[in-house]
């Protein structure tokens, strides 16, 4: 069993917002995996997917705030990809909560950290990876 | 360009249920423009199997691979070795594709994926829609470029009908252009509506005979 979440962050807003949380010593659960993205855009379903092979109970894609994508239609596209994976974890019968798109700016640590929590409440009500 | 989607998740899943190894077999040709059968399309699919089988708690093996068109006895012919590894082929190819697999690798099953379902284009990014239908009578000179057969929901040959809605739309779907309108309009562009007066009649189905067959004469 495994509670591993897998966050893709945004090296231009959620990776500086992650590194921010740590630099002013915030604490957020450490069952969290951090991927350095160039762009949330750059997280394809396949990425997706192939965590939660690995035993990943749950996925985040992190991008910037909508309207400050660095590469314009990044993080949009990357919601798109998010729901279509929704779909095909639902497809298979799982639990399409298990997979998120959230924005964050680069100087909200705060917020990195509040979502990084409540995805991990979320694995409580889910239950965790086999 | 030949269009396709994947099947429902849970006929796939029936049907690869007795195997342990499987091959997944991509198709790099129509299916891949189509987002149906391409090599990313195979990666999801695998995903989604080893996932499925994880949560049921049995054990899967899948090897991946995706040929450049899978309608080709040699491009086939490549994976004869990942064939004698598996139990079953999945193919994520045309109806073509999955005859050729089939008919290669006789002693494996080989499942389609995919449903084969028109001769098409693609309207606009993830949009495609059916433009032959196949008939072995091409009518396209007498229409300036458009077929009637597939384009009009009711295969008029003399067309409009009595339906065709305001602004040109079709009475059957009012999101989709009369064929007959758009016809006119390309023929009155090239000044060729008179053909638009003449009568053409019923069209002959046995143009193609079953199974359809072409010899090529080398020049």
């Amino acid at each position: 069993m495994s509670n591993k979440i897998i966050a893709f962050c945004c090296e231009h807003s959620a990776y500086l917002a992650a590194d921010l949380a740590g630099k002013q010593g915030l604490h957020y659960p450490e069952n969290v995996r951090l991927i350095r993205v160039p762009c949330a855009g750059r997280v394809d379903v396949t990425h997706i997917l192939k965590a939660f092979e690995k035993g990943a109970a749950a996925v985040l894609v992190v991008g910037c705030e909508e309207g400050a994508c660095q590469h314009s239609t990044g993080n949009t596209r990357a919601k798109e990809r998010v729901n279509y994976s929704q779909t095909l974890l639902q497809e298979i019968g799982m639990d399409n909560r298990r997979v998120e798109m959230v924005n964050v700016a680069p100087g909200a640590p705060h917020k990195f950290v509040r979502i990084i929590k409540e995805m991990n409440e979320k694995i409580k009500e889910v239950g965790e990876a086999k | 360009m030949i269009v396709a989607e994947r099947k429902p998740m849970e006929e796939i899943k029936q049907m690869v249920a007795p195997y342990k190894k499987l091959l997944l077999v991509g198709c790099g040709t129509c299916v891949t423009v189509c987002w149906a059968g391409g090599e990313k399309e195979v990666g999801i699919l695998a995903s989604q199997l080893r996932l499925a089988r994880q949560a049921e708690g049995k054990e899967i093996s899948i090897i991946e691979a995706t040929v450049e068109r899978q309608c080709e006895k040699e491009m086939v012919s490549e994976l004869r070795d990942k064939v004698k590894q598996v139990e079953a082929v999945l193919s994520l190819a045309c109806g073509a594709g999955v005859q050729t697999m089939a008919g290669m690798f006789e002693e494996t099953p080989v499942f389609p994926a995919l449903n084969t379902t028109f001769v098409g284009m693609p309207e606009q990014e993830g949009i495609w829609t059916e433009m032959c239908g196949l008939c072995g009578d091409c009518f396209l000179d007498r229409t300036g470029g458009i077929c009637p057969m597939v384009r009009c929901a009711k295969g008029l040959l003399n067309g409009p009908c009595g339906g065709t809605r305001r602004g040109g739309k079709c009475e059957v779907d009012p999101e989709k252009d009369c064929a007959w309108v758009l016809i006119y309009r390309r023929l009155e562009k090239q000044g060729r509506l008179d053909l638009m007066k003449k009568y053409y009649p019923p069209k002959n189905f046995r143009a193609v005979k079953r199974p359809g067959k072409i010899q090529a004469v080398k020049a």
